[in-house]
C-alpha cells in the first residue's frame, strides 16, 4: 500500500508544476514557450532593454556626470521631462476612464477600464523606477515617506502622491490579479475596495498631475515666460485629463489589434462609437485648454514674444498640437470618422509630450546662447526606452494572462 | 616649471570655457579637466550642519551679512584661494588665481559659475559707464527666505537666526530640485560621484562666523571689497557710501529686497545686470511662488474629497437599487448592457 502522504506529495508536484505552466507559461511547455517567444518584435524589445540595462549599471557605478548631459545649470533633463513629466501624464487614462465609469457611471466604456488602470499602474511604477536613476541618493528615497519631511515643497507632495496613487492603482488592478489566482473572496473584496480607490484616486491623481506643473513656479526667471504661468498646474492637469483620453484611443486601438484573439464577441462598429465618445470629451478639454492658454497669453501681456523664435515654437506648440487635434476630433465625431480620430489622438499625445520637454528643457534656461542649451545624451535616451520596453513587455506579459481586455467568464464584468 | 604653468592656464582656460559649454559634448570632454566639477567628497556643509545642529538654539537673533563693493575690487581671486582653503576644495597656489587679473588669456575671459568643488567665483564684466573692468565676487547670497529651502522635499536646509543658509547633507536624495528653485544658481552638485552626491554650496562660514571669526574670503580681501557685519548696519553703510558718491554708485543696493532680501548685499557702478547679477528674480520671496498652488491643492483635496466621496456613493448606491430592480423585472426581459452578465 502506499503512504497517502507520498501519493499527495506527487499530486501536489504534479499540480505546482502544472500551475506554473498554465499561469506563467500560457499551458506551453518550457520549449514550447521560448520557441513561441523568439519573435522580431521580442528581439526588437529585448536589444532595447539591454542597451537600457547597459546605462543603467554605468550610471550606477560611474554617477551622473559621465552617463548624461546634465550640468549645475542644468540640473533636471530628459530623465525628468521624459520619465517623469511625459511619464506621468500619459500614465492617466486610468485617472479618467476610472472616474468616468466608476463615478459618473458611463458603463459603456467599462471595457476600456482595466487597460487603462493596467497602463495607469505600470506607468507610474516605472516612472518611479526610471528616476532612481536621476536621483543622486536614490536608496534614501524612504526618508522620504518616513524620516524627514519637507511640506513646502511641491516635490514633497508629489512624492508622497506617487507612493499613494500607486498602491490606488494596485488595489483597482486587483481584481484581475485574484481572478487569475483564483482567490474569489480576495477578489470581491478588491472589488468593492476598488470604488473607494476610484474617489481617493481621483483627488490624488488630480492633486499631482497638477503638482508636476507647480514644480515649475518656483523658477520665474528661468522659464520662458510664454511657458511661465501661474496657472502652469491648471494646464498640466487639464492637458492630463485629455492626454488621458487620447492615450485610451491610442492604447486600445494597439491593444484591440495585438490582443484581438483574446475578445471573442468584438464589435467593431460598438468600439468605433465608443471611439467616437472618447473623442467627443478629449475635444471639449483640448478646446477648454487651448482657450486657456489664450487667456493666459493675453493676462501675461506675451504678445510681443511671439514675433520671436521662442514665438514661433509656441504657436507650433499651442496651434499644431491643441488647436489643430482639437478641430480634428470635433470633425471626425461629425462626420463618424473613426480613423480620424485615432489619428488625431496620437497627435495629441506628441503634443503633450512636446509641451512637457518644451517647459523642462527647451524653455528652460531660455536667455542660455544655443551653445550653453541642454541637450540629452545617448545614455539618457537609451536607460529612457530601455523603461519604455519593460513596461511594453510587462503590459503584454499580464494582459496575455489575466482578465484585463475581456470579462473573467467566472465573473462577470462586475459592475 | 613655466611649461606646467602654461599647460595648467591652458587647461583652465578650455575648462573655463567648458564650464559654461557643459551641454556640448565636445565641451563636455573638456570639462572633465575642471578639478570643480569634478570635485566629490566634499566635507564643508557637512561640518556646517553639524555645528549648526549644536549652536542653533544659542545664536544671536541678529541678521548678520557681508556688503560686496564691486567698484573697489581689483580681480585678485584670494577670496577665491581662502574659501577653497578653509573648506577643503580642490586648490591651486595661490599666485595662479593672483595672476589671472594680468593675464592675456584668463579664467576672466568667460563667465563662471559656483561649482561642487568651489563656493565663490570672481568673474569680470567690463564697465558701459568708463570701459574698465569690473569684478563681481558670486557666491550664495543666503536669501532671508530660501527658495532651496522650501523646495526640498526632505527639509534638509535651515536658514540660521545669525544669516547663513546652512545644507544637511545627511538626508538629501540627491533630487536637485533646490538648483532649480534658486533663483541665483547657486547649489551646486557632485555629478562624479557614483555613491554618494552631495549638494554643496556657501556656507557662510557659519564654522567662522558663529565663533567670533569672519567668512575666510572676508578676512583675505585685500581691497576693502567685502565688509562683514550686522546687516542693518551694513545696509545702512550702503546707503551711506551712495549718498556720498552718488556719480560712483547706481542708487539701488542688490540683496536688499531681492527675492525678499538676502545676507549679502552688493554695490555697483553699472545697473545690476550688466555685471551678471539677476535683475528679473523679482522682489517675491521664492518660498510664496508656491506656497498659494500647495495651498489650493490641500484645499482641493480636503473640500473637494467629500462631495466627490458622496457622489460616488450616490452613484454606487443608485446603481444597486437599479441591479436589484432590474433582476426582478428581467425575468423576461434581456439586458442591454455591453457584457453585463447578471
Amino acid at each position: 500500500m502506499k503512504h497517502p502522504l507520498l501519493e499527495r506529495k506527487k499530486v501536489m508536484a504534479k499540480n505546482t508544476n502544472s500551475w506554473f505552466r498554465e499561469k506563467i507559461l500560457l499551458g506551453k511547455s518550457n520549449r514550447d514557450y521560448i520557441i513561441s517567444s523568439a519573435t522580431p518584435g521580442n528581439f526588437i524589445a529585448g536589444l532595447i532593454i539591454v542597451y537600457g540595462v547597459i546605462v543603467m549599471v554605468y550610471r550606477l557605478f560611474f554617477g551622473l556626470g559621465p552617463s548624461t548631459n546634465l550640468s549645475d545649470n542644468y540640473p533636471w533633463g530628459f530623465w525628468i521631462g521624459f520619465d517623469i513629466l511625459i511619464g506621468i501624464a500619459l500614465a492617466a487614462p486610468g485617472l479618467t476612464l476610472g472616474t468616468a465609469v466608476h463615478l459618473f457611471g458611463m458603463k459603456k466604456y467599462h471595457h476600456f477600464v482595466r487597460p487603462a488602470i493596467l497602463s495607469s499602474l505600470l506607468g507610474y511604477i516605472f516612472a518611479v523606477f526610471a528616476l532612481l536613476f536621476d536621483l543622486g541618493r536614490y536608496y534614501r528615497i524612504p526618508y522620504l515617506l518616513g524620516w524627514s519631511w519637507g511640506f513646502s515643497s511641491v516635490l514633497f507632495l508629489i512624492g508622497w502622491h506617487f507612493f499613494l496613487y500607486i498602491n490606488i492603482c494596485l488595489i483597482e488592478w486587483s481584481p484581475a490579479l485574484f481572478e487569475w489566482l483564483n482567490l474569489k473572496k480576495l477578489r470581491e473584496f478588491f472589488q468593492r475596495a476598488a470604488i473607494w480607490a476610484t474617489i481617493f484616486g481621483v483627488i490624488i491623481a488630480g492633486g499631482h498631475q497638477s503638482a508636476l506643473g507647480g514644480l515649475y513656479l518656483i523658477a520665474p526667471a528661468k522659464l520662458h515666460p510664454l511657458w511661465y504661468s501661474m496657472f502652469l498646474p491648471v494646464f498640466f492637469l487639464l492637458s492630463a485629463i485629455f492626454v488621458g483620453i487620447a492615450m485610451v484611443i491610442v492604447e486600445s486601438t494597439i491593444t484591440h489589434k495585438v490582443f484581438k484573439h483574446q475578445l471573442k464577441d468584438f464589435n467593431q462598429a460598438e468600439f468605433d462609437k465608443r471611439t467616437m465618445g472618447l473623442g467627443t470629451a478629449a475635444a471639449a478639454g483640448l478646446f477648454i485648454y487651448f482657450i486657456l492658454k489664450i487667456f493666459d497669453l493675453a493676462h501675461s501681456d506675451n504678445w510681443a514674444y511671439l514675433n520671436t523664435f521662442y514665438g514661433y515654437w509656441y504657436l507650433l506648440e499651442v496651434l499644431g498640437f491643441v488647436l489643430l487635434p482639437a478641430m480634428l476630433f470635433a470633425s471626425g465625431v461629425r462626420n463618424g470618422n473613426a480613423r480620424l480620430i485615432r489619428l488625431t489622438a496620437v497627435l495629441t499625445v506628441a503634443g503633450v509630450i512636446l509641451n512637457r520637454l518644451n517647459v523642462s528643457i527647451f524653455a528652460y534656461n531660455w536667455q542660455f546662447p544655443a551653445s550653453m542649451k541642454y541637450y540629452p545624451k545617448w545614455m539618457e535616451i537609451s536607460l529612457s526606452f530601455g523603461v519604455v520596453a519593460m513596461l511594453i513587455v510587462a503590459y503584454r506579459f499580464i494582459a496575455n494572462r489575466m482578465a484585463i481586455m475581456y470579462d473573467h467568464p467566472d465573473y462577470g464584468s462586475g459592475h | 616649471m613655466s611649461i606646467d604653468r602654461r599647460k595648467f592656464l591652458k587647461h583652465s582656460l578650455t575648462m573655463a570655457g567648458a564650464t559654461l559649454l557643459s551641454g556640448g559634448s565636445i565641451a563636455h570632454a573638456l570639462d572633465k579637466r575642471d578639478p570643480s566639477i569634478l570635485s566629490t567628497g566634499n566635507t564643508a556643509n557637512a561640518r556646517n550642519w553639524k555645528l549648526w545642529v549644536e549652536k542653533s538654539e544659542s545664536l544671536t537673533p541678529e541678521k548678520y551679512g557681508v556688503l560686496v563693493d564691486t567698484t573697489v575690487c581689483i580681480g585678485c581671486r584670494r577670496c577665491e584661494w581662502a574659501c577653497n582653503e578653509w573648506n577643503k576644495n580642490p586648490n591651486r597656489p595661490i599666485k595662479e588665481f593672483e595672476a589671472s587679473v594680468s593675464q592675456q588669456k584668463s579664467v576672466f575671459d568667460t563667465v563662471r559659475r559656483m561649482h561642487a568643488g568651489n563656493f565663490t567665483v570672481v568673474n569680470r564684466f567690463i564697465s558701459s559707464k568708463d570701459g574698465k573692468p569690473i569684478y563681481v565676487k558670486r557666491q550664495c547670497m543666503h536669501c532671508d527666505d530660501p527658495g532651496c529651502l522650501s523646495s526640498c522635499f526632505v527639509d534638509a536646509y535651515r536658514k540660521a537666526k545669525n544669516g547663513p543658509v546652512v545644507h544637511n547633507a545627511s538626508v538629501c536624495i540627491g533630487c536637485r530640485y533646490c538648483m532649480v528653485a534658486c533663483p541665483f544658481d547657486v547649489p551646486a552638485y557632485e555629478y562624479y560621484a557614483p555613491l554618494n552626491p552631495q549638494i554643496t554650496k556657501c556656507t557662510f562660514c557659519f564654522d567662522r562666523i558663529s565663533q567670533g571669526g569672519v567668512p575666510a574670503c572676508v578676512e583675505i580681501c585685500p581691497a576693502g571689497v567685502l565688509t562683514y557685519g550686522k546687516r542693518s548696519d551694513l545696509m545702512k553703510l550702503a546707503r551711506e557710501k551712495i549718498g556720498n558718491n552718488p556719480d560712483k554708485y547706481i542708487d539701488h543696493v542688490y540683496g536688499e529686497y531681492e527675492v525678499g532680501g538676502t545676507s549679502w548685499l552688493y554695490l555697483s557702478s553699472v545697473p545690476f545686470h550688466e555685471i551678471g547679477l539677476r535683475t528679473d528674480v523679482g522682489t517675491t520671496p521664492t518660498p510664496k511662488l508656491t506656497k498659494g498652488f500647495l495651498i489650493g491643492v490641500k484645499m482641493f483635496e480636503i473640500v473637494a474629497a467629500w462631495p466627490l466621496v458622496f457622489g460616488a456613493y450616490y452613484t454606487i448606491s443608485k446603481a444597486r437599487e437599479k441591479t436589484r430592480a432590474g433582476h426582478e423585472a428581467s425575468a423576461a426581459g434581456k439586458e442591454e448592457g455591453h457584457g453585463e452578465k447578471h
